[in-house]
C-alpha cells in the first residue's frame, strides 16, 4: 500500500509544475495588459506606465518572471493582487472556505440523490422509474446554471418567498469566522437564528451547483450497476437464495462504485467551473467569483495564484479517489 | 486565528456596533471595492464604498456638481487665479475605532498629507498600498501644484503653476479623500502602515464596521459627524453582481437600493407598487470619433455627410432602449454651459449622398469603424451600434468594415490614431466642462496618446477652452464653452450619439435619496421609513 502511496503522489509533481507553468504563461497569451485595463477610458501616459511596470515586476522578462514566480511560490508567496494590494494567500483564505462549503453540500445533495436514483433505476430497469430517472437527469444535465439559478430564484424566492435570493446570511448576523463554514461557525457560536439563515441561503446555490454532478452521478450509478448486475456472481449469488438488497448492496454496489467513484474525483473539478458561475448568480462570496473579476480585470497574480491553489485541490481529491481505489479494489494497489 | 479579509474589524467592534437597528438601509452595490485607499482607487464601485467613510475638502452638493464647502469652512483665491487659501473646519472629529483611536480633531497636517502622499515620492506613503495615484496624475496635478504650505492649524495655502479654473472641482474628488496623518504616523511607527487603508478611519457620515470580500460591508452612522448624524443608523452594502438577482432583492425587500438595472426588468419594475425608478441623464457622452488626421475625414464636409448619413433615433431606441438620449453636445444637457440652441445633423441620406459628391466622393468609400469589444456606461452594446451604423452607411454607398480588439488594446489604438472612425465615450470626472471639453476635444490631448480620440485640434475651439481655464468667473466661462460647443458643431470631430440615462430602482419607504450626476451613491441626508 505505501508503494502505492508514494507511487501516486510521486505523480502529483510534474502535474503541478505543469500546473504553474500553464497558469502563468496561459494569462500572458490572453491580449491585454492589466495596467492598460486599470487605466479605463483615461489612458495612461508612456512614462508612468513604464513606472507601474517595473512596480509589479512586468519589465523583466517573461521566463525571469517565471523563475522569480516560482521561487516565491516555493516560500509560499503568492504575490499581491494588481487590483486590490492584498496578498492572494489572504484572499483565497477568507473565500474559499465559502466555495467548499458550497461545493461540500452540492455533492452531498448529488450523492445523496444521484447514488439511490442510479440504483433504483438499474434494478427496476426500463420501468417508469427508469425512464423518469433518465430524463430528468439528461435534463439536468442540460440545464444552463445561469438560467437555471436565475429560475429557481424567481419561485423559490420572489414568487413563494421560501429561500432567500442571495448571499450567504442574512445581513442582521454576524458570525466571527473560526472554521470559514458558516453553518458550522453559528453551531459553535451557539446561534441558531444563524444557523437556520446560512442553512436556507445554502439551499438554491446548492441545487444549482448539484445538478450536474447529480445528473452524473445518476447515470454512471446506473450503468455500472447494470453492467455487475448482469455479472455470473451477481447470478450465483442469488440461486444461493441471498436476500435481493444484500445481493444489491453488498455485491453490485461495491464493484459498480469503482466507476461511480471515478467520476465524484472528476466532478470536484467540474463542481469548481459551475462554482464561478453559481456563485455569481447569488451573490456567494467564494473563488469562483473571485477568479472571473481577477480574469477581466488581467490581475496575474490572483489568477496564477487562484489557478494553482484550485489546481493543488483539484488534485488532491483526485488522489485521494486515487487511494481510495486502492481501498475498493485491492487488484489496483497490486498493479505494477 | 485565520486572518479576515483585510477590513473585516474584530468582533469586539461589531460587538460595540451592536445589532441591526430600525433604520437600516441595505444598498445592493454591484461588486466590492478595489480597497480603503482613495487616493489609488480607479472604480465607481471603490467611491462608493469610500465616499460613506471619507470627507473631501470641497464637495458636490448632494444631486449636484456644485461645489460646497466641506472640510474647509471657507477659500479664497487670488485675483491671478493662482492661490487659494482654504480656511478649515474647526471641532472635526475623526472615526474612534479599535484599530485607532486619535487624540485630536482634523487639522491642516491631514491636508497636507492627502496632497503630499500622492505627490512626493519621499514621503513615506508615496508607494504604500500602492504607488498608483492614478486621479491625482490624471487631473494634472503634479504639473500644476507650485507649493503646499501651512499657514496655521486651520488655514492651507496652494499656489499653482497656472490658473486653473476646475481645481476646486478636482478636489472635491475622491481621490482627495482626507485621512489621518496621526494615525498614518502611529501605523508607520508600529511597521504597519498599509493599515490605514485596510481598517480605514475618515471624518465621514459613516464608519465601516465590517468588510467581507464579495459578500458585505457594514457601516454605522457616526454620531459625531461634524454636520450631524445620519438619518439612517446602519448602512449595509450588500454584494450582489448579477444585475437581475439585484432585481430580486429589490422586490423581496432584501435590498432598498439597487444600481445598473437591466434594461428588460424596466417595465417589470415601473409597475411593481414598491419600487419608484429614479431618472436623469448622466454626465456622459457616448461618440463615433472620426479622426481629423486621416483621409477622408480630415475634410468637414465628409464628417457632416456621414453624421446625416446615420440614424441617431434608431440607433438609441435599438441599442440604449430607454436608457439613453440623443447627444448634439459633446457634454450632457445637465451640465452647466450646455448650448441649447445647437442643431444636431438631421437624419438625411439625401442629403450626405449630396454632401459626399460636393467632397469629392460620389461613389463613397471604404472605411474602417471600430466597435469597443465590452460594454460601457455610455454605451451598452458598440458592436450593435456599429452593425446598425454600417447598413446606415451603405445606403449612401459608404463600406464600413467594422473592427475590434481586446478593450485594453483598442484604447490603446484608438488614442494612437491608427483608427479612421471609433467609437469611444466618457464619463465625467468632476462636473466641470473642460473635463469634457479640455480633456477630450483639446490640442494637448491630440497629441502623445492622449485622449482627444478624434485628433481634433482646430485653433478657434482650443482658445476658446484655453481661455476659460483660466478665468474663475463662471458666468464667463459659460459664455465660452456656448460658443465653443458652437465651433464643435460645425467642425463635428465626432458624431455623438448619446447621453446614457442613470436609472436607479428605490423602494418606495427610502426617502430624500438624491441621484448623483456622477452615479455616485452617498447615502448621507437618506431616510427610511
Amino acid at each position: 500500500m505505501l508503494r502505492f502511496i508514494l507511487t501516486r503522489v510521486s505523480l502529483v509533481i510534474p502535474t503541478f509544475i505543469g500546473i504553474t507553468l500553464l497558469a502563468f504563461f496561459l494569462i500572458r497569451l490572453v491580449p491585454g495588459d492589466p495596467i492598460e485595463t486599470m487605466a479605463g477610458e483615461r489612458g495612461i501616459d508612456p512614462a508612468r506606465h513604464e513606472l507601474l511596470r517595473k512596480e509589479f515586476g512586468f519589465d523583466k522578462p517573461v521566463l525571469t518572471q517565471y523563475g522569480i514566480y516560482i521561487s516565491r511560490v516555493l516560500q509560499g508567496d503568492l504575490g499581491k493582487s494588481i487590483v486590490t494590494r492584498e496578498s492572494v494567500i489572504s484572499e483565497f483564505s477568507a473565500l474559499f472556505p465559502a466555495t467548499i462549503e458550497l461545493a461540500l453540500c452540492a455533492i452531498f445533495l448529488a450523492l445523496a440523490i444521484g447514488l439511490p436514483a442510479g440504483i433504483l433505476a438499474a434494478v427496476k430497469r426500463n420501468s417508469i422509474f427508469d425512464h423518469g430517472v433518465m430524463g430528468l437527469s439528461l435534463t439536468g444535465y442540460s440545464m444552463p446554471i445561469f438560467w437555471w439559478g436565475l429560475l429557481l430564484i424567481l419561485l423559490f424566492s420572489v414568487q413563494l418567498g421560501i429561500t432567500p435570493v442571495s448571499g450567504r446570511i442574512a445581513v442582521q448576523y454576524y458570525i466571527e469566522p473560526v472554521t470559514g463554514f458558516l453553518t458550522i461557525d453559528s453551531l459553535l457560536a451557539g446561534d441558531f437564528g444563524a444557523f437556520k439563515s446560512a442553512l436556507s441561503h445554502l439551499v438554491l446555490p446548492a441545487i444549482v451547483l448539484g445538478t450536474v454532478p447529480l445528473a452524473v452521478i445518476a447515470r454512471m450509478t446506473r450503468s455500472a450497476m447494470l453492467e455487475v448486475l448482469g455479472e455470473d456472481y451477481i447470478r450465483t449469488a442469488r440461486a444461493k437464495g441471498m436476500a435481493p438488497l444484500r445481493v444489491i448492496a453488498l455485491h453490485a454496489l461495491r464493484n459498480a462504485l469503482i466507476p461511480v467513484v471515478t467520476v465524484i474525483g472528476l466532478q470536484v473539478g467540474v463542481l469548481f467551473t459551475g462554482a464561478i458561475l453559481t456563485e455569481t448568480i447569488f451573490s456567494w462570496p467564494g473563488v469562483g467569483k473571485w477568479l472571473i473579476e481577477a480574469i477581466s480585470r488581467r490581475d496575474y497574480p490572483v489568477l496564477q495564484g487562484g489557478t494553482l491553489l484550485i489546481g493543488v485541490v483539484v488534485m488532491s481529491v483526485n488522489l485521494l479517489v486515487d487511494l481510495l481505489y486502492g481501498l475498493i479494489n485491492p487488484r489496483i494497489r497490486h498493479a505494477r | 486565528m485565520k486572518k479576515i479579509l483585510f477590513a473585516t474589524l474584530s468582533a469586539a467592534a461589531l460587538m460595540a456596533a451592536g445589532p441591526l437597528s430600525a433604520k437600516t438601509l441595505i444598498y445592493c452595490s454591484e461588486g466590492s471595492p478595489e480597497n480603503f485607499a482613495p487616493s489609488i482607487n480607479t472604480t465607481g464601485t471603490s467611491f462608493d464604498a469610500n465616499t460613506q467613510i471619507y470627507d473631501t475638502i470641497v464637495q458636490f452638493e448632494r444631486g449636484g456638481t456644485k461645489v460646497l464647502p466641506s472640510l474647509a469652512e471657507k477659500w479664497t483665491v487670488s485675483d491671478d487665479g493662482l492661490v487659494y487659501t482654504f480656511n478649515l473646519r474647526k471641532g472635526v472629529k475623526w472615526h474612534n475605532t479599535r484599530a485607532f483611536k486619535p487624540t485630536r480633531d482634523f487639522n491642516a497636517d491631514d491636508f497636507i498629507f492627502m496632497i503630499d502622499r500622492q505627490w512626493k515620492e519621499d514621503n513615506p506613503y508615496y508607494k504604500v498600498t500602492s504607488s498608483n495615484h492614478s486621479y491625482f496624475n490624471d487631473m494634472g496635478m503634479p504639473k500644476l501644484l507650485k507649493s503646499v504650505e501651512k499657514v496655521d492649524d486651520y488655514t492651507v495655502k496652494i499656489t499653482l503653476n497656472n490658473p486653473e479654473a476646475p481645481f476646486l472641482s478636482d478636489l472635491a474628488m475622491q481621490y482627495a479623500s482626507i485621512q489621518s496623518k496621526e494615525y498614518a504616523d502611529a501605523m508607520l511607527k508600529a511597521g504597519t502602515p498599509e493599515k490605514i487603508d485596510q481598517d480605514p478611519i475618515g471624518t465621514g457620515p459613516f464608519s465601516l464596521v465590517q468588510y467581507q470580500k464579495d459578500a458585505i460591508i457594514r457601516y454605522k452612522a457616526f454620531p459625531e459627524y461634524w454636520a450631524g448624524k445620519a438619518k439612517i443608523d446602519d448602512l449595509i452594502f450588500a454584494i450582489t453582481p448579477d444585475a437581475s438577482v439585484r432585481w430580486a432583492k429589490l422586490q423581496k425587500g432584501e435590498c432598498h437600493v439597487m444600481p445598473y438595472p437591466n434594461p428588460a426588468d424596466l417595465d417589470a419594475m415601473k409597475k411593481d407598487a414598491n419600487v419608484q425608478i429614479l431618472e436623469q441623464p448622466g454626465l456622459n457622452i457616448g461618440y463615433l470619433a472620426y479622426n481629423t488626421t486621416k483621409k477622408p475625414f480630415d475634410d468637414v464636409k465628409v464628417r457632416h455627410a456621414v453624421n446625416m448619413a446615420i440614424n441617431k433615433k434608431a440607433i438609441i431606441d435599438a441599442v440604449y432602449l430607454s436608457s439613453g438620449i440623443a447627444a448634439i453636445n459633446p457634454i450632457p444637457p445637465s451640465m452647466w454651459s450646455y448650448n441649447e440652441t445647437v442643431k444636431d445633423d438631421p437624419f438625411d441620406p439625401e442629403a450626405a449622398k449630396k454632401a459626399l459628391a460636393e467632397a469629392g466622393y460620389p461613389n463613397g468609400f471604404e472605411m474602417d469603424l471600430w466597435a469597443m469589444p465590452v460594454q460601457r456606461p455610455y454605451n451598452p452594446n458598440a458592436k450593435r451600434i456599429a452593425e446598425l451604423m454600417q447598413a446606415d452607411l451603405a445606403k449612401v454607398g459608404i463600406k464600413a468594415e467594422i473592427k475590434t480588439f481586446e478593450w485594453g488594446e483598442y484604447r490603446k489604438r484608438l488614442q494612437a490614431g491608427e483608427h479612421q472612425a471609433g467609437m469611444f465615450g466618457w464619463t465625467g470626472d468632476n462636473g466641470d466642462p473642460d473635463n469634457f471639453l479640455h480633456t477630450l476635444l483639446g490640442c494637448d490631448a491630440s497629441k502623445n496618446n492622449g485622449g482627444n480620440v478624434a485628433k481634433f485640434c482646430y485653433q478657434p475651439f482650443e482658445d476658446l477652452v484655453q481661455k476659460a481655464k483660466k478665468i474663475t468667473d463662471t458666468a464667463q466661462r459659460t459664455e465660452l464653452y456656448r460658443q465653443a460647443q458652437v465651433i464643435f458643431k460645425e467642425q463635428s470631430p465626432w458624431f455623438t450619439i448619446a447621453h446614457a440615462v442613470q436609472l436607479k430602482p428605490v423602494r418606495k419607504e427610502v426617502k430624500d435619496f438624491k441621484l448623483s450626476p456622477f452615479s455616485r451613491h452617498t447615502f448621507y441626508g437618506v431616510d427610511i421609513n
